[in-house]
């Protein structure tokens, strides 16, 4: 590993990190039933893609990436104010928050 | 040498913490451990020199995005008897669905060219917010201002999901 000639850590183990993280929230997303944490598992896979590239654009020192992944927060923030709305008005109908429950969401 | 033992040791406790947010039964520990995730993964912005995402990640994740998850927790009062969970062979699915898909992208990571490769000190001030400003207001202006156009969006909707219920109920 060339890492010892130069300052900074490298660059590998971020992205081994945001795969990993990806992997977890995967797991979760297809584990849990509860609607918030998949709400969350969510988030999760999307933090580890703004690692990533973060990471790529750290790589090739260029910005655009940083750009994206402030978009990606962006989007993030409007998803989770809406998708936690919906939760509150569904569970309001079904007084539960199972995930199998809201099949019926059309109604 | 000692940057890289501070980044595995917040590498793993970023691991383990998002380890504890899908594996933790109750969804306030859940929420927790998220913002801890976030934390974690906010240094290691720091540790690419990103300091713009670094706050912007710290102020609207582990600030607003994450007290919205809380306040909806404690709105719904939810029991430890209504946690829902999947059946054993579901579980058992998942966990080998997501070890293959880690196999395949640890495989696809051992053939990259960034392997081993350090990031170069001298061009790394992409991440200051003067740059990323700049760049933010005149490559991607348009992007920018329908940002606006989607938040008035998601605001309106949830307005409108909240606040349907109850009128009828009136």
């Amino acid at each position: 590993m060339q890492a010892a000639s130069s300052i900074g850590t490298s660059l590998d183990f971020f992205l081994f990190v945001s795969f990993a993280l990806f992997t977890i929230g995967a797991i979760g997303a297809m584990t849990r039933k509860n609607m918030i944490v998949l709400l969350m598992c969510i988030e999760l896979m999307l933090n580890a893609v703004n690692l990533m590239l973060v990471t790529f654009s750290t790589y090739y020192g260029n910005g655009d990436a940083q750009i994206f992944v402030f978009f990606t927060m962006v989007v993030a923030a409007a998803e989770a104010t809406v998708g936690l709305s919906i939760i509150i008005m569904a569970y309001r109908n079904l007084k539960s928050i199972d995930i199998d429950m809201y099949n019926q969401l059309k109604n | 040498m000692s940057l890289q033992i501070i980044s595995i040791i917040l590498g793993s406790l970023t691991l383990a913490s998002a380890l504890m947010v899908v594996l933790s039964k109750h969804p306030i520990r859940s929420v927790i451990y998220l913002v801890v995730t976030f934390f974690f993964i906010t240094s290691m912005y720091i540790m690419m020199n990103a300091q713009f995402l670094a706050i912007v990640n710290m102020i609207v994740y582990a600030g607003a995005i994450m007290v919205l998850f809380l306040f909806v927790l404690m709105l719904l009062n939810l029991n430890k008897e209504m946690e829902p969970m999947n059946t054993k062979g579901a579980q058992l699915a998942a966990f080998i669905a997501g070890g293959s898909l880690f196999l395949v992208l640890i495989t696809a990571l051992k053939d990259t060219l960034i392997l081993g490769q350090t990031y170069r000190q001298q061009d790394n001030s992409i991440g200051l917010v003067k740059e990323l400003g700049n760049l933010l207001f005149t490559k991607y202006v348009v992007a920018f201002e329908l940002t606006s156009i989607l938040f008035i969006a998601a605001m309106v909707g949830a307005i409108l999901l909240a606040k349907r219920e109850k009128q009828i109920i009136e």
